[in-house]
């Protein structure tokens, strides 16, 4: 397996597929441990980084589950194959910086990555198409197990896992569900949504998580709180929640297709056309523009696209992405073009 | 549109800064933008607001430092005044050394500070009592669902005891 073949291969985050993909993109779980004895990464010299490294790679060697999977270290990959690694959703941004001492392990359906030597010295994440928390959490849950035999992780009776920032400390969880909630932006509920989930202990995110801003009604929900609960009722709270939000975003699509079916198909259609006939076109419009086309094939107004067809432009156009597609370093300008390009590709081809 | 920075190259990054409430939209270039997030990160971000929570200085029962007392990690040199700065611990020993202070600090943060769920297969913090007693709730869980009450009662007050034992134990620590 080598980077390369990941180019046009179905990223797991935005395949279409698995329980209620209509609304839900992808579900990520994700557990932060550190091994005992060894400082954390910010704390750590370079002798203690390398020596981390080391240990949390042989142990993840030896996983039964990860036979299949490609070990990358960051400073040998170029900046390009970094940022194309936090489109796929496979790492973060920050594992992008200082990138001595920093490694990478990716299972080859994408489905698991491994950050090493990140803020903690294990990031253990599981991607699922669609709605899918309790999957996610079976598989994470199964590799930590495993791994906790080979490492000794930091642990404490009272605080439990013990992670380098202290809102981690306890479970070290993180589950997350990317959302597509085009009709409650549409009608302005979107903001109660806010409110009320902040006020559940979950958080909202833009559309590449921490830090980032919301693109085309596409929003990241996950837990806040990591420490008081059990993993099972973090994530069972977190599904209960979803799955309202989700039931919400139905009703309110039928209603508007209902009461303003001719606006929303306006909307919609001019939406498509545009991608169809553009020639230049930013990577921030192309979201936008594809959401409104998402929300067109799920209520039946576009036919001639579907969800899978529809995701994979979403992949494919981000710039890192349209960057590797053509096999070099492209300057903003000429994306745009070559963006336009791929998408009238697509969308004549379906 | 161009950069609003330099004014030269084409803007390719939005960014929306919220101040105060009020809500700036900027529009740059790679470069301008690349120097404006060096600028952000250096201004305002999750350690700021973890600072806020965290109160070293006063000298409040429960082992926490006292102002004027310089604690450090004996595994990684760190002091709290560090901890303040970065908003992250340098190691386990850490939550050992800065316990009392982060006590209240994950209570504000999380709401509580003592784990429930998941715990490693070994590790020093791990006490063998406790994968006992999470491995009898789950078999106790079984036997209820089975009906089966008489062996679950039993269950029941054999986790009672190794949990009190527990406590005791905690006590005296």
């Amino acid at each position: 397996m080598k980077l390369d073949d990941l180019i046009y291969s179905r990223s797991e985050w935005l395949k279409g597929e698995g329980p209620r993909s209509n609304i839900a993109i992808s579900t990520r779980v994700r557990i932060a441990r550190n091994v005992e004895g060894h400082v954390y990464f910010d704390r750590a010299n370079n002798k203690q980084r390398e020596g981390t490294l080391k240990a949390v790679a042989s142990a993840v060697a030896k996983s039964k589950f990860l036979k299949k999977t490609l070990f990358l270290k960051m400073e040998d990959i170029s900046d390009l194959d970094r940022r194309f690694l936090v489109e796929r959703h496979l790492m973060s941004q920050e594992h992008m910086l200082d990138t001595a001492h920093k490694g990478l392990v990716i299972e080859e359906k994408e489905i698991v990555s491994a950050m090493l030597n990140e803020e903690d010295h294990l990031r253990l994440q599981v991607l699922q198409s669609g709605f899918n928390i309790m999957e996610a959490w079976r598989i994470v849950d199964d590799i930590d197990t495993e791994l906790g035999k080979y490492l000794s992780f930091d642990y404490s009776n009272r605080f439990g896992y013990l992670t380098s920032c202290p809102t981690n400390t306890g479970t070290g969880l993180r589950a997350s569900v990317m959302l597509h909630l085009s009709a409650l932006v549409m009608t302005g509920q979107i903001e109660n949504v806010f409110d009320a989930i902040s006020k559940l202990g979950l958080t909202m995110r833009g559309f590449y998580g921490e830090g980032t801003e919301a693109l085309g009604d596409f929003f990241q929900i996950s837990n806040q709180l990591a420490l008081g609960h059990s993993e099972m009722d973090i994530l069972d709270n977190l599904e209960r929640i979803m799955n309202k939000i989700i039931s919400s975003e139905e009703a309110t699509r039928e209603r508007l297709l209902k009461r303003r079916k001719q606006e929303i198909s306006d909307q919609i259609c001019r939406s498509h056309g545009t991608l169809k006939s553009a020639r230049i076109i930013t990577s921030s419009e192309t979201i936008r523009l594809l959401s409104a086309v998402r929300l067109g094939a799920d209520l039946g107004l576009i036919k001639d696209i579907d969800m899978v067809g529809i995701n994979e432009i979403l992949l494919l156009t981000q710039p890192a992405h349209l960057q590797k597609i053509n096999g070099r370093e492209i300057a903003p300008h000429e994306r745009d073009i070559k963006r336009a390009d791929l998408i009238r590709e697509k969308l004549e081809k379906d | 549109m161009k950069c609003e920075v330099c004014g030269k190259r084409e803007a390719t990054v939005h960014l929306t800064e919220v101040i105060n409430d009020k809500v700036t939209k900027l529009h740059l270039c790679e470069q301008c933008a690349k120097a404006k997030s060096e600028e952000m990160q250096s201004h305002f971000g999750l350690t700021d607001l973890l600072s806020g929570l965290m109160d070293l200085g006063q000298a409040v029962p429960g082992g926490k430092i006292k102002e004027g007392v310089r604690v450090e990690c004996p595994v990684c040199g760190m002091t709290y005044h560090d901890f303040q700065k970065t908003g992250r611990l340098g190691c386990g020993k850490c939550y050992e050394t800065f316990s009392g202070n982060l006590s209240d600090l994950l209570r504000k943060i999380h709401g509580s500070d003592r784990h429930v769920g998941k715990m490693p297969f070994k590790g020093k913090g791990v006490i063998k009592d406790q994968q006992d007693i999470q491995r009898l709730k789950n078999e106790l869980n079984g036997l209820i669902q089975a009906e089966e009450f008489e062996k679950a009662a039993l269950l029941r007050d054999r986790i009672k005891e190794l949990e009190e034992g527990l406590k005791d134990r905690a006590e005296e620590s």
